[in-house]
C-alpha cells in the first residue's frame, strides 16, 4: 500500500499535527520495545542504539507538540491511531533478531524514515489547503534530514560477515 | 463490559515494569502492544480489567500488564476466567492463550466456553507450534511440517479454530495478524464491547521455530466481506477461507450467560433443604 493511501484525508492543521505526533509516539514505543528486547537478550550495543532512536523520536514528538501550541496534538481517534493501518514510520518489530547488528537497526530506522518522507510527500501532493501543503513540505524536509543522518551513521557500520550471525548455542535445539 | 467513564489512561499505563522475555521478532510483542492500546481506547482503568492465561509463551502476558492477572494451569484459563466473570461481572475479563494451550490441552474448555457464552474475550496467539517447549507440533500445525521431532510431518489434519468456535456457540469470531497492532487493537476493542464470548484468533509468528511465518505479512489480507450475524453463512465462509482473512467474521446476537446471584444462607439446615430429595 502506498504511504499516501495510508492516512485519512487531512482536513485541518490540528489533524495534521495530531497524526504527526502519533507517528512519533508510535516510533518511540516501538524503539523502546526493541531496546527492552535487546536488553533481555544481552545485546548491549543495540540497547543503546534503540534508546537513542527512541530519544530522537521523542524529541521530534515534543517539537511537534510545541509547534501545535494551543491546537494540541491529542487525536480524536484515541490511542489507537489515525492512520488506516499501521503508522507509516513504524519500525518492523517482526524483523528483530537477538543477533542483529547496529547496521541492521539503522537499516530498520532508515526504512521507517523513508516511509515517513513518502507519507508526507503524499500528504503534500493531496493537500488542497496551501497551509497544510506548506506544513507537509516542512515535515518532508525534517524527515529527509533523518534519512541522511541514517545514511551517515550507516557508513560507520559496514555489513557484517556471516559469522556475526552465528550462535554456538542456538535456541533452536529441538533435535 | 462494565460501563465506565472514559479515562485518559495511555497504553503505557497498562504495561507492568516486567520486561517480556519473548524472542526478538516474536508476534506476541505486537499483541501486547495491541492489547494495551485497546484497553486505553476502551477507557478502562487497569483495576477493572483481569487478564487470565494458561501456560505457554503467549500466556506470559498477564505479568506484562498492570491489570489484575492470573497465570493459571495449562489449558484451564477459560475455566478460571469464566468463574471470575460470573462472580465479578463488573470486571472486564480477557483471556490470553496459544494454540497448544487453547486448542489441545484446553480444547475441551474451549468448546464449552463457546457454548456457555460467558462475557469474555478470548485472544489466542496462534503460531502453529509449541514454542516454549522447543517446537513440537500443535493442533494447528500443517500436516507436512517436517522436523526432527516429527519426521515427514504429523500427517494429521489441522484444527480449524474459527469453525470450531462458531459451531460451539461463540458470539463473536474474528481473526487478526499480530504484525498489524493498530488493526488488532481496533478488533480487540470490538471484541471486548461485544456481549458474550468473543473469540479472536491472532496469527502471531514464532520467528524461532517457524521462521517461515515471517511470510505471513505478505499473505494476510482484509476479509472481502463484512461480518455476518448468520451462523450458517459464517460457517460456509470460514470453511472455505484461506486462513488469512482478517477482521470480524461473525457477530452473533446470543445473550451472555450470567446466572443471577442467589442469596447465601449461613443457616446449615436451611442450606441442606435445597438438597432434599
Amino acid at each position: 500500500m502506498s504511504e499516501a493511501a495510508n492516512v485519512r484525508p487531512v482536513t485541518s492543521i490540528a489533524a495534521f499535527y495530531a497524526i504527526a505526533y502519533e507517528m512519533e509516539t508510535d516510533a518511540v514505543e516501538r524503539y523502546k520495545v526493541l531496546a527492552d528486547q535487546m536488553q533481555t537478550h544481552n545485546n548491549g550495543e543495540l540497547v543503546l542504539i534503540f534508546l537513542d532512536l527512541a530519544r530522537a523520536e521523542g524529541l521530534h514528538a515534543e517539537e511537534i507538540r510545541r509547534m501545535a501550541g494551543e491546537l494540541g496534538v491529542e487525536s480524536k481517534s484515541g490511542p489507537i491511531g489515525s492512520w488506516r493501518s499501521e503508522s507509516p514510520e513504524a519500525a518492523d518489530l517482526s524483523a528483530a533478531h537477538y543477533l542483529m547488528t547496529p547496521r541492521d537497526a539503522l537499516l530498520m530506522a532508515l526504512a521507517g524514515e523513508e516511509r515517513a518522507v513518502a507519507f508526507y510527500t503524499g500528504l503534500a501532493a493531496a493537500a488542497t489547503d496551501p497551509e497544510i501543503r506548506k506544513l507537509a513540505e516542512e515535515f518532508i524536509a525534517e524527515e529527509t534530514e533523518h534519512v541522511e543522518l541514517c545514511h551517515r551513521l550507516l557508513r560507520r557500520y559496514p555489513p557484517a560477515g556471516a559469522e556475526r550471525y552465528e550462535d554456538p548455542d542456538p535456541p533452536l535445539a529441538g533435535d | 463490559m462494565s460501563a465506565t467513564a472514559p479515562l485518559s489512561c495511555k497504553p503505557g499505563d497498562y504495561k507492568s515494569d516486567i520486561k517480556p522475555i519473548w524472542c526478538p521478532g516474536c508476534g506476541d510483542y505486537h499483541v501486547l502492544m495491541a492489547l494495551t492500546r485497546a484497553f486505553a481506547a476502551l477507557g478502562l482503568p487497569p483495576e477493572q480489567i483481569a487478564v487470565v492465561s494458561g501456560i505457554g509463551c503467549s500466556s506470559r502476558i498477564p505479568a506484562y500488564t498492570s491489570c489484575y492477572g492470573f497465570h493459571g494451569v495449562h489449558g484451564r484459563s477459560l475455566a478460571v476466567a469464566a468463574g471470575l466473570k460470573i462472580v465479578r461481572p463488573d470486571l472486564t475479563v480477557v483471556v490470553t492463550s496459544g494454540d497448544g494451550d487453547g486448542y489441545s490441552i484446553g480444547g475441551n474448555h474451549f468448546l464449552h466456553a463457546c457454548r456457555r457464552n460467558v462475557d469474555l474475550t478470548y485472544v489466542v496467539m496462534d503460531n502453529h507450534i509449541y514454542g516454549m517447549t522447543k517446537g513440537q507440533p500443535s493442533p494447528t500445525t500443517e500436516p507436512d511440517f517436517d522436523t526432527a521431532l516429527t519426521p515427514g510431518g504429523t500427517g494429521v489434519r489441522p484444527f480449524n479454530p474459527l469453525v470450531v468456535a462458531l459451531a460451539s456457540g461463540a458470539n463473536f469470531v474474528a481473526r487478526a495478524y499480530s504484525g498489524n497492532p493498530h488493526d488488532t487493537a481496533s478488533l480487540l476493542v470490538e471484541a471486548v464491547r461485544h456481549p458474550g464470548f468473543s473469540f479472536v484468533e491472532v496469527l502471531s509468528p514464532c520467528v524461532t521455530y517457524r521462521p517461515d511465518q515471517r511470510a505471513w505479512k505478505e499473505r494476510v489480507h482484509s476479509a472481502p466481506v463484512s461480518a455476518t450475524d448468520d451462523a450458517a453463512r459464517a460457517a460456509r465462509r470460514l470453511m472455505t477461507d484461506d486462513g488469512f482473512n482478517l477482521g470480524v467474521l461473525y457477530r452473533g446476537n446470543r445473550l451472555p450467560y450470567q446466572p443471577t446471584a442467589v442469596a447465601v444462607t449461613s443457616d446449615l439446615a436451611e442450606f441442606e433443604k435445597g438438597f432434599e430429595i
